[in-house]
């Protein structure tokens, strides 16, 4: 290997991508630039903490706070109150914060999480201006004026609370938080994360309880707000309530938006040019206008609608269209083989559907219907359109709650479970219109589906404490890609395939469950001949390994070509059931589908 | 507390619930709509109110310029578009002059009223046109193009909106606060309690807009197109409705409503540049308890919102703030609850 080839691998090393990150910071630190561009620089790394947090809500998860700064302000007026009226050590004192932030968050969170995606910012503007009239309110933190004379921070009797040392821990932490959100969003945390933005219904398929990820997300950004907030305390040395208002709340969610909500670097610029814009603006206007106020807010208003307008992704999107990517480093081969479950034994009845029924008001779309599936068969669902046959899938997977009926998955009642419990159970589903992450990889978005066979949480991932799970998820996933001949595509995006490899990246997906059952709607639709063909032929070497299929499918030749049996449902009920045979020769089919001669 | 301070802290949360339910009710008709979560509601509150004060002073409010520089803008937006569907030199022009119409003729009739010191009510007036005016230019500059982008970045924009137009107000009408001359300067007493004037008038409109609002939306067919483009918006286009004047149409009402609301509170207390925020926030979280879409709960949100305030001012005057905005979170909760899960689209 040449010198610069050596290089260039090198270069893609995330390790010592790191390490020189790390390197410029300290050498900044010691670099004779003036105190003044220290001082900026000190203030940019506060708002990149709380920044850093909007990345992993809004960028990543797309929910939205306007009151991180209400989350700076509790850090920093609890870090404040406890170092100056108890005595406590700012290195306690920023637990408290934590603990209280936290308790804050997850009360805010779990209230209005559960509801459509706009409650939670809306809640966040209340409680963003609630908290700030409290403060300015409570004789106890000093009203308006806030409190003074809040101690430095010290180490080993140093003080590093100002200038260059500051700038080192202040750094330090910010550059901290962006390695760990970095690590959390390349695992299997990160891909709930992603699988829950795109889609609550396949996250959750998935076996990802989204409502905690979601509630999760939300207490990070907040926690790393917290940490901001108890830094400013000791580098201000001075709290009082205006740092902690709404319209800051709002100025990180532009700062955010305008690096790029979506990318860890871009979120930390964003804060940079902010801030660098307010000082200029905040000078030049008044100037301008001939009279003083803070008119810069004018223009942070119209730059945030023209952002969102030409510029959705933020400004580090023209950045990163440069930057390489490089394939990830197919490490796996070494790593553990994920255990298995049971299989059912050949010929055990896997799924009993028994008269299930679904009323929506005044419609009954499905009608007393029942079915079994035996190990090892191919059982196909079909009828015309509007027959019920996605609404009999919902029902037995668990999207939609029963009216009556029952559905027994290997002996045990599943009905009225969420579906992730039914997935964790080992049922695997597809989706009609396919759902998939389209800016990760075919491999990331089929690792997905071994959600539920790792239990790495987001601290772990933070620390790249998951790296053994990790590399078992990855093995397995690149394992069911090779199993249905798409591994070939593995580092493809997965937005970029066409529609007959997306439906096989689901069933792949699917398989990275380790299912018992493998529900499939209209895996079919949309594809070629030849990937129908394709299909049939997975379908069969999945039944050969001893695979359980229910079918829900349009495309007769294939139906007819792969299953052991056929169900068939006409305005919800059930028409009749047989081998394939059988209901190509029922003259009621033929009524169903094709209508009656009078 | 007795009863005579009970009754007048009814009878203030009333009235002021009476301009929430208003706010309240141009927020649900915004969203509804257009999906567009409106922040900025309160703001129209905050130039209707100094508007007004201007012209008392004889002057030509800031505002005049303001609609005009953003007419203009607009304009040049729709010819742009225009050329680029037809590359027909006089229907582009004609798109423009069309936008430009309306703000143009109220700006030439403010500026030629304004040093003649004309009758409150005829002020009035003026002042609701320019508002009212603000309400399609906003939209057709912030949201138009962004239209079919989704909820959350339309309360981001929304926010950059507020934003803005919070800047400009300083701009315009700077930092000094007015309180307005009463419309009526009436007390009339009933038994202990004594009413002014004013708060008759709050109440009476307000009553008067919801129900206007609500015969709008069950009586006529426009009304019922607005509605449709609510439901549906790519069907309401097949329908023929064009979901672009829909959308100019609801601010125009949301930016009246707004107009109203601040003619209605500048004589009860000193307007702000600012004050609009906090005051449109009180209507939205009125507008929250009816979960965004309900209208009467919305109102019922707003008297709701009125009394604990009134009250809330009498027993912890300085947290009065702090327990409205406090209530969301049980209001919130409330809802979660009782509407179950209501999954996102």
């Amino acid at each position: 290997m040449s010198f610069t080839t050596q290089l260039q691998h090198w270069a893609h090393k995330t390790n010592i991508q790191r390490v020189v990150v790390v390197a410029c910071m300290l050498l900044y630190a010691v670099s004779p630039v003036p105190e003044f561009w220290i001082t900026q620089l000190n203030y940019i790394a506060l708002y990149s903490l709380v920044i850093l947090g909007l990345v992993l809500l809004t960028g990543i998860g797309g929910l939205t706070s306007f009151g991180q700064a209400a989350f700076v302000g509790i850090g920093a007026y609890t870090s404040a109150y406890l170092t100056v009226n108890m005595g406590w050590s700012p290195w306690l004192t920023v637990f408290a914060g934590l603990f209280i932030t936290g308790i804050s968050a997850l009360v805010v969170g779990w209230i209005t999480l559960r509801m459509s995606g706009h409650y939670l910012p809306l809640a966040t503007i209340a409680w963003g201006l609630s908290l700030y009239y409290l403060m300015g309110n409570l004789d106890a933190l000093g009203k308006y004026d806030g409190i003074l004379g809040v101690p430095a921070l010290t180490l080993f009797g140093w003080d590093i609370s100002q200038g260059r040392s500051f700038f080192v821990l202040a750094w330090g932490m910010v550059l901290f938080a962006a390695f760990a959100l970095l690590n959390l969003m390349d695992s299997r945390t990160g891909r709930a994360i992603k699988a829950m933005r795109s889609s609550g219904l396949m996250a959750e398929a998935m076996g990802v309880d989204t409502l905690r990820h979601k509630v999760g997300i939300f207490l990070i950004a907040a926690l790393f707000a917290s940490i901001s907030g108890w830094l400013f305390a000791h580098f201000q040395r001075t709290v009082n309530p205006s740092p902690f208002g709404l319209k800051m709340g709002i100025e990180y969610l532009f700062m955010a938006v305008l690096g790029g909500a979506g990318f860890v670097w871009g979120a930390i610029s964003g804060a940079v040019m902010t801030k660098l814009l307010e000082d200029e603006l905040q000078v030049l206007l008044p100037k301008l206008l001939g009279t003083s106020g803070s008119y810069e807010v004018i223009v942070f208003g119209v730059v945030l609608v023209l952002v969102l307008k030409y510029l959705p992704d933020g400004l580090w999107s023209l950045v990163g269209r440069f930057l390489p990517k490089p394939n990830r480093a197919e490490d796996w081969q070494t790593a553990a083989a994920l255990p298995e479950r049971a299989k059912p034994a050949l010929g055990e009845t896997v799924l009993e559907v028994k008269a299930i029924r679904k009323q929506f008001g005044g419609l009954t779309a499905v009608n007393d219907i029942g079915f079994s599936i035996q190990a090892g068969q191919i059982v196909g669902l079909i009828g015309p359109n509007g027959a019920g046959k996605s609404t009999t899938f919902n029902l037995i997977t668990g999207v939609l709650g029963l009216s009556s009926g029952e559905v027994k998955f290997r002996g045990q009642t599943i009905s009225g479970l969420p579906s992730r419990e039914i997935a964790r159970r080992g049922m695997s589903r597809t989706f009609q219109h396919v759902k998939m992450i389209p800016e990760l990889t075919v491999l990331e978005n089929v690792a997905l589906g071994a959600q539920l066979r790792g239990s790495k949480g987001a601290l772990s991932s933070m620390l790249r404490l998951d790296r053994a799970e990790e590399q078992s998820l990855l093995r397995e996933a690149a394992r069911q890609l090779e199993r249905i001949g798409m591994g070939h595509a593995m580092h493809e995006l997965a937005g970029n395939l066409a529609m007959g490899p997306q439906r096989l990246l689901e069933i792949a997906r699917a398989l990275c469950s380790d299912p018992a059952l493998l529900l499939l709607d209209e895996p079919a639709a949309g594809l070629r001949h030849k990937e129908k063909q394709a299909l049939a032929g997975v379908l069969r070497q999945l039944r050969s390994e001893g695979m359980s299929i229910l079918l829900v499918e349009h495309d007769m030749d294939l139906v007819m070509d792969v299953t052991d049996h056929i169900v068939v449902m006409e305005f919800g009920t059930l028409l009749m059931q047989g081998t394939p045979e059988q209901v190509q020769q029922s003259p009621k089919v033929r009524a169903a589908y094709l209508g009656v001669e009078h | 507390m007795d009863f005579s301070i009970a009754s007048i802290l009814l009878l203030d949360g009333i009235t002021n619930g009476a301009v929430y339910a208003l706010l309240g009710l141009a927020t649900v008709l915004v969203f509804s709509v257009t999906r567009v979560i409106f922040i900025p509601q309160g703001e129209f509150v905050a130039y209707g109110a100094l508007t007004l004060a201007i012209f008392q002073t004889g002057k030509v409010p800031g505002t005049v310029w303001l609609l005009l520089i953003m007419a203009l803008l607009a304009a040049v937006m729709d010819v742009r578009l225009s050329w680029q569907h037809s590359h027909d030199g006089r229907r582009a022009l004609k798109a423009g002059l069309t936008t430009l119409a309306a703000p143009l003729m109220v700006s030439i009739l403010s500026i030629w009223a304004a040093p003649h010191q004309l009758p409150l009510l005829v002020q009035a007036l003026l002042t609701v046109a320019i508002v009212t005016a603000f309400g399609p230019l906003v939209y057709r500059l912030a949201y138009q193009s962004l239209a079919d982008a989704s909820s959350l970045v339309l309360l981001i924009v929304s926010v950059g909106v507020h934003f803005a137009m919070t800047g400009l107000g300083l701009l315009f009408f700077g930092a000094e606060g007015f309180r307005n001359p009463s419309f009526w300067d009436e007390r009339l007493s009933l038994g202990p309690l004594a009413i002014s004037g004013q708060a008759v008038i709050i109440m009476l409109t307000s009553l008067a807009l919801i129900v206007l609002l609500w015969q709008f939306f069950s009586r006529t067919l426009y009304g019922k197109a607005l509605q449709a483009t609510a439901v549906n918006r790519l069907g309401a286009r097949l329908m023929g409705i064009s979901t672009h004047g829909a959308g100019q149409a609801t601010f125009a009402m949301a930016a009246l409503i707004g107009a109203l609301s601040g003619l209605l509170i500048g004589p009860t207390t000193t307007v702000f540049y600012d004050s609009g925020f906090l005051i449109g926030l009180k209507g939205f979280v009125a507008a929250v308890m009816g979960g965004l879409h309900s209208y009467p709960l919305a109102a019922l949100g707003a008297l709701f919102v009125g009394l604990v305030e009134s009250f809330g001012s009498f027993w912890a005057s300085a947290f009065k703030e702090v327990i409205v905005f406090t209530l969301v979170l049980p209001i919130l909760l409330w809802r979660s609850v009782a509407g179950g899960n209501e999954e996102e689209h």
